[in-house]
């Protein structure tokens, strides 16, 4: 038992452990639970993009709270990955503004330059094309967010320079 | 008159730093109060005067919100805490008030955690938000470095820490109990009311959750003085308020405008509609409120009682418009599988009520609708409204019934056909 929390553990690395202290210092210090969310965040973006069970349990481990109150929240939020994911993550915004202004027209655009479908990733694993509810930038529909970055006013042209330009 | 209170100074080049901040005056309410020891009641009284409803939906007034924390036990710990979730569709205000005003909201929350007795306060972003979180955090670590945040704050023994927490993708959470289940590291499902947030809120602590655009007006409303900002307004609708325009629009975009401001001036100022088409519908407070017919739309004011005698709510402030181009049937195929998607799962009638609508509203929009559906579909939504812990149920239940009762024909059209009265298409 001993054994394996402390394998588990070592799947965290010294960034990530900083990282997660820094946000367990925001709450008060009975509320470790707290810190789940920012920890998956945190393991999610240092790790590939997406959480395994084996880090998921490191993460409850490192915060000494139950697995399952770790997967729970894993998924139940749609930002967290629980499968393998491409490298750049293209989510596109496909709710009511974005539909009124043509985000039909982007992800079309998307089909028949990558080849996939929304939800699906291509098969050297460059991108993965995500349906996503309203971003909270519907005057700038239609839009999509890449990684972290919002991207407004989609037109096919501007979707081929922000792809070029992914490396 | 518009850009008067969030949005007053966001023209300025470099307008979230704290430097132009202070420039312009920022800072200096709560400077005063600091210095003056101003009672909270004091403060509490001014709001109540200003008018200023809650800008994150409901509408309740923020004043006699923060009056409920008057009477919470003195010993016990009390959060504020900021809603930045911003997730219903149709909504993007508060994103622009973060990248272009965060000082505002800090303020905001300074003096509404000073107002009821707060020394800790949270802003709960939502995790897309990327450079909006940038920009609130470095507008946080500007005021700690101020010595505005913090312990013993200009050497006045006021605390006040506040941190960040971000979310992660979960419309709920926006609703204010789920978003405290958030923080405290869980699901975010809704909890029973009562005991309410002031009572029973962020780690069973007396807690305080308004929206950013309401703790953002705090400031202005308190230098500016409550009578000018409730004679911004209209009676019942005091100030100006941020309303976003999407859709069918030439010049979307957030304006900041007075409440009572008829909908023909907002079109105007967001560049009116396309050329060679009519307006068709709005959505006048998010993806959650009624749908309104156009003419209806050009009769009315943008505040809560106009828009509440016309049917509908000023929710938001989230103007969705929609051109004679729009299928009626797809939108809200569109809408409701939104609610479905962000239903929490932890009522019956939601969870399951949500999955009919979208399915059957999918099934109409693929040609394969069935006579009775429209019924079934009434049936659903009112099997819904007002039978659930949070107002998602609502939400979801809304347009469905006010989209039918408006669109009629186009859903008969639609049944009959199994294609679009207006584009003669179906779904693949
Ligand atoms: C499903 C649902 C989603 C909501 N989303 C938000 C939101 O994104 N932002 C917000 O400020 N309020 C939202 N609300 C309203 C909050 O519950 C709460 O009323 C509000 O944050 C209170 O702040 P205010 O009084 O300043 O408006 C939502 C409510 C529900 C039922
Ligand atoms: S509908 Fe696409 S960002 Fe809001």
């Amino acid at each position: 038992m001993l054994a394996e929390k402390q394998q588990a553990n070592t799947l965290l690395s010294p960034e990530d452990c900083a990282e997660i202290d820094r946000w367990i210092g925001k709450y008060p210090p009975e509320q470790k639970l707290s810190a789940t969310m920012p920890a998956l965040r945190i393991v999610q973006d240092n790790h590939g993009g997406w959480l395994t069970t084996e880090l998921m349990d490191a993460i409850a481990d490192y915060l000494d709270v139950p697995a399952m109150a770790v997967y729970e929240v894993a998924t139940f939020y749609s930002m967290y990955e629980l499968k393998p994911v491409g490298k750049h993550k293209v989510c596109v915004c496909t709710n009511i503004s974005c539909m009124l202004r043509g985000s039909d027209d982007v992800v079309t655009h998307f089909k028949n330059k990558l080849g996939i479908s929304l939800g699906e990733t291509t098969s050297d694993n460059k991108f993965t094309l995500k349906e996503v509810e309203c971003l909270g930038a519907c005057g700038g529909a239609p839009m999509m967010q890449v990684g972290k970055d919002y991207h407004e006013n989609l037109t096919p042209e501007k979707i081929d320079e922000i792809l070029a330009a992914l490396d | 008159m518009a850009n008067e209170v969030c949005f007053q100074h966001i023209h300025l080049e470099n307008a979230w730093t704290l430097k132009v901040y202070e420039s312009t005056g920022g800072y200096s309410v709560w400077r005063k109060i600091l210095e003056e020891k101003t009672p909270p009641a004091e403060i509490i009284e001014q709001i109540k005067a200003s008018g200023l409803r809650g800008r994150g939906g409901a509408g309740f007034p923020t004043g006699v919100k923060w009056g409920f924390m008057l009477n919470a036990p003195s010993e016990l710990q009390k959060y504020i805490v900021c809603n930045s979730d911003e997730g219903e569709p149709g909504t993007f205000k508060d994103r622009d008030i973060l990248r272009y005003n965060p000082h505002a909201v800090v303020e905001g929350m300074a003096i509404g955690a000073y107002a009821i007795g707060a020394t800790a306060g949270y802003n709960y972003i939502r995790g897309e938000f990327w450079e909006p979180i940038q920009r609130f955090e470095e507008a946080i670590r500007e005021a700690y470095d101020a010595d505005l945040l913090g312990k013993n704050i200009l050497g006045t023994g006021v605390n006040f820490d506040l941190y960040t927490h971000y979310g992660a993708g979960a419309y709920i959470c926006g609703e204010e109990s789920a978003l405290l289940e958030s923080i405290e590291g869980k699901k975010g499902q809704p909890r029973f009311k009562p005991p309410f947030p002031a009572q029973v809120g962020l780690y069973g602590k007396p807690t305080i959750i308004n929206n950013t655009e309401t703790l953002a007006s705090i400031p202005t409303i308190l230098s500016k003085g409550a009578d000018w900002f409730v004679n911004l307004g209209v009676p019942n609708s005091g100030g100006a308020k941020l309303f976003s325009v999407s859709g069918h629009i030439n010049k979307p975009g957030n304006y900041e405008i007075p409440m009572g401001t008829s909908f023909k001036e907002l079109l105007e100022i967001a560049g009116g509609i396309r050329e060679g088409h009519q307006l068709k519908a709005v959505i006048p407070g998010g993806s959650s409120t009624p749908v309104l017919k156009g003419d209806t739309m050009m009769e009315i004011n943008m505040d809560y009682d106009s828009i509440a005698k016309a049917g509908s709510m000023l929710g938001a402030g989230s103007v969705i418009v929609m051109d004679d181009s729009t299928c009626m049937v797809k939108a809200l195929a569109r809408i409701s599988h939104f609610y479905f998607e962000e239903s929490c799962g932890q009522c019956t009638p939601c969870r399951e009520g949500t999955g009919w609508l979208a399915r059957i509203l999918h099934r109409i929009f693929h040609g394969q609708g069935r006579k009775d559906d429209l019924d079934l579909l009434e049936n659903v939504a009112n099997g819904i409204m007002g039978q659930t812990i949070c107002a998602l149920g609502d939400a979801a239940a809304m347009p469905v019934l006010s989209f039918i009762k408006e669109f009629r024909d186009e859903f008969e059209y639609f049944i009959e056909h199994g294609k679009s009265k207006v584009t003669g298409e179906a779904a693949l």
